[in-house]
């Protein structure tokens, strides 16, 4: 808190902060991130919380459940996503380079490295589908399941459907700021605030990939 | 009224700075909006009325008067949605809170102007939901949608009406985002942390409670809606579902949903208290901390609701104490009030019987809870018309109040505009007579063991049914004068000046109704918040 400006006394305390501070912020000394990203960080926070009571409901059905199924084999299943989680995380440092490049305003770079990122987020959604397909050949749907109880398919699409609209989002997102950031119209604080959204998204992914795969895997 | 005797504003302003539909339409001029929102939480209200006036009609006599039994199920389903999710959630902080929380920071907008109109466009869409779900024969789930009944059971158009609200919650928690941005980056040079008016620290913990509340319900309503579509059984025993995992999900936002509702409210009565006895509040930073309490306390204390689900009673345990706990600031804010009028040289201008109405209102209500929060009372008054007197007088009684009360202090600021005070007073009195003779029959029902949600009822409690029912027609009386008066105003009221009660904050150092842009130039802060008095105390 800013302990200068609360002794109550206007005058010269009250000038040197007005004086360090730019017209609007107020006493805002302490909170010196932009406004946009202050923003994504609470729309962060609040989609964290969605994914946290979608994981929630998930872990309570399962755990109260007698019959959960283990359908997942190492391969190809595990496989698989392992090379998806692999694929994220390389976009989120594509992600870091294309935020450090736009803080050095080396724009054309900036937008190459969130190309590269966009592309890594596009394997990441094809992989997926592939691996949603191959459940779906085997019987799972959103409301019934080949083994044990129906609710699996409707945890698993539930879940793993959110995260993917996530990335898809994020991918259109992306490509808009890297396409504004190289003409010019956006600042580097919005590459950066952009970059926010996509490490969470990656995030939300390490919760997703152990619990609802890692968790499920058949030994044999 | 110390009616200063400015000229009727002749310079352009918010309001006539641009004409026609599209320049409102498309504004992102935060006081545009909040007009919009008064428009729309104003008409949602009317509705959410009209089916209130319905079942205290029917509920006259025993074997009820007026409707088939399923209607009346879905009229107070109709009710309850219309009412929580479409004009007291959305009620002070968006109509309110838009008009002033730029203005009292000394801003010219909000962060983001254009998420803010998103916001109201993303409102209406979950309200043409919602309306949709009722002209297309209507929801009988309650405003709870508990699970089966909803997923299962219900007829009606659950899945509209539960998309409708999933849609609005969107609405609240941009407008949370928006103002927590707005109160962190830009407040006026000097407007520090503790100058902030309190109305401010409410609707920062409101909008704390919206970020983090309201992603619960909007996930929850979806699986409802999904299992209701497709069965895909998550709240469904027959597949392994848990319907308890509904209410732990449900309440564990409606819980601090209520307080999206009251704090807002306080905090306006913390401005009107101040104002009108002309004193520096008592203990401010006890009110302004009591607000974040709430909204932290507000999390963990949902399991007050189930009571008599099956929950464990170690959990009950817990929670009934956590919710006594929860009492506590609200109890703090009711005692630092008292204490400013204390010696105070307090006026009865309309917007302070309103703050009054609402500080006794509140107590009781807040009172009541502790009865409800008790184990053991509990399981004897759940379901009963004792919650429904609870939750009225602190949702009506209180919130209710204190957006009129706010709404009768910043009416001339908004519209620049004097209402007649004497009709103001009348109706703040028929309000809180009409208010009290609706419910506090319902505490008494409640307690001899009369059951929520029926459309029928056992002979002897009809006395009481029919005291009600008299109240309810009264309180309707009272809240349609200041319609009528407010419209009037409009057109006709005395021009108000930039300060017509003698007020301190910023947002009285502008004209009324305000330009565009807000302030001419950048306010400067050099004193405390509500610095009444603080001249001769200098002096001396
Ligand atoms: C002073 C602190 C409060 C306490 C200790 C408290 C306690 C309770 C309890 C224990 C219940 C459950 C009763 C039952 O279903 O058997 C309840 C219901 C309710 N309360 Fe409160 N309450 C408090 C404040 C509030 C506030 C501030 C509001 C609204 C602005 C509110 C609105 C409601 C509503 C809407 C219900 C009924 C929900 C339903 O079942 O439809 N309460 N309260
Ligand atoms: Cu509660």
């Amino acid at each position: 808190m800013a302990t200068h400006e609360l002794t109550g006394t206007p005058g010269a305390a009250l000038d040197a902060a007005v004086a360090r501070e730019s017209a609007w912020s107020g006493g805002g000394s302490p909170y010196a991130i932009g406004s946009k990203k202050l923003g994504m960080w609470l729309f962060i926070i609040s989609d964290a919380i969605t994914f946290s009571a979608l994981l929630i409901a998930y872990s309570y059905v399962r755990v109260a459940s007698n019959d959960w199924p283990m359908p997942f084999h190492f391969w190809p299943s595990i496989i698989k996503t392992t090379v998806m989680t692999f694929v994220l995380l390389t976009s989120s440092v594509t992600m870091v380079m294309a935020v450090h490049a736009g803080k050095l305003e080396r724009r054309a770079t900036a937008a190459k490295w969130i190309a590269a990122t966009m592309l890594g987020g596009l394997t990441f959604i094809v992989l997926h589908a592939l691996e949603w397909r191959d459940l779906i050949h085997e019987g799972v749907r959103l409301f019934q399941s080949p083994w044990g109880t129906p609710l699996f398919g409707a945890a698993f699409f539930t879940l793993t459907g959110l995260h993917m609209t996530h990335v898809a989002i994020g991918v259109v997102y992306l490509g808009t700021v890297a396409t504004l950031f190289a003409r010019g119209r956006l600042s580097s604080e919005d590459v950066e605030v952009s970059g926010l959204y996509w490490h969470f998204v990656d995030l939300v992914w390490m919760f997703i990939f152990p619990l609802v795969y890692l968790l499920s895997v058949r030994m044999s | 009224m110390s009616t200063t005797a400015v000229a009727p504003t002749t310079g352009v302003n918010y309001l006539n700075a641009q004409y026609g539909i599209r320049s409102w339409l498309l504004t992102t001029d935060h006081k545009r909006i909040a007009l919009l929102y008064l428009g729309s939480v104003t008409f949602f209200f009317l509705i959410g009325g009209a089916a209130a006036v319905l079942m205290r009609l029917h509920l006259i006599e025993p074997q009820g008067a007026l409707l088939e039994p399923a209607t009346y199920n879905k009229m107070f389903s109709m009710h309850g949605i219309i009412m929580v999710f479409f004009f007291l959630i959305p009620s002070i902080p968006a109509v309110m809170g838009n008009f002033l929380v730029p203005m009292m920071v000394g801003a010219r907008d909000l962060a983001f102007p254009r998420l803010n109109l998103l916001s109201w466009y993303v409102y209406i869409v979950g309200g043409l939901f919602t309306l949709y779900a009722v002209v297309a024969g209507g929801v009988d789930t309650g405003w709870t949608f508990y699970t089966p009944l909803s997923t299962t059971y219900a007829n009606g158009n659950v899945m509209a009406a539960a998309l409708g609200v999933f849609i609005t919650g969107f609405s609240s928690i941009l407008t949370g985002l928006n103002f927590v941005v707005t109160i962190h980056k830009m407040r006026a040079p000097g407007l520090t942390w503790f100058r902030l008016p309190l109305f401010l620290w409410a609707i920062y913990a409101t909008s704390i409670i919206m970020i983090l509340g309201t992603p619960v319900l909007a996930i929850t309503l979806l699986l409802v809606a999904l299992e209701r579509t497709f069965h895909v059984g998550i709240f469904d025993p027959a597949l392994g579902g848990d319907p308890i995992l509904f209410q732990h999900l449900f309440w564990f936002y409606s819980h601090p949903a209520v307080y999206i509702m009251i704090l807002p409210s306080m905090g306006v009565v913390s401005e009107l208290v101040t104002c009108f006895s002309r004193k520096r509040i008592f203990g401010y930073s006890f009110v302004a901390f009591s607000s974040v309490a709430i909204a932290v306390i507000s999390f963990l204390v949902w399991g007050h609701h189930m009571f008599v689900s099956g929950q464990s009673v170690y959990a009950g345990l817990v929670f009934s104490a956590l919710s006594f706990a929860v009492a506590i600031p609200s109890a703090i804010k009711v005692f630092n009030w008292t204490a400013t009028l204390y010696k105070g040289s307090v006026s009865y201008q309309a917007p302070m019987l309103y703050a009054l109405g609402f500080i006794g209102l509140f107590t009781m209500g807040g009172l009541t809870g502790l009865f409800l929060a008790s184990l053991a009372t509990d399981i004897h008054l759940h379901d009963t018309y004792f919650v429904i007197a609870h939750f009225h007088y602190i949702m009506v009684g209180g919130a209710l109040m204190g957006y009129l009360g706010g709404l009768h202090f910043w009416w001339p600021k908004m519209t620049g505009r004097l209402y007649p005070d004497g009709w103001a007073r009348f109706s703040a009195l028929v309000i809180f007579i009409g208010f009290n003779l609706t419910f506090f029959p319902q505490y008494i029902l409640g307690y001899l063991g009369m059951p929520r949600r029926y459309a029928v009822y056992p002979e002897e409690f009809q006395v009481l049914n029919v005291m009600s029912s008299a109240g309810a027609s009264i309180l309707a009386v009272g809240y349609l004068i200041p319609l009528v008066y407010f419209i009037w105003s409009i057109r006709y009221g005395p021009p108000a000046g930039p300060n017509p009660w003698g007020a301190k904050g910023l947002e009285w150092e502008t004209p009324s109704p305000p330009p565009t842009e807000n302030f001419e130039e950048v306010p400067v802060v050099e004193e405390e918040a509500y610095a009444y008095g603080e001249k001769e105390a200098h002096v001396v």
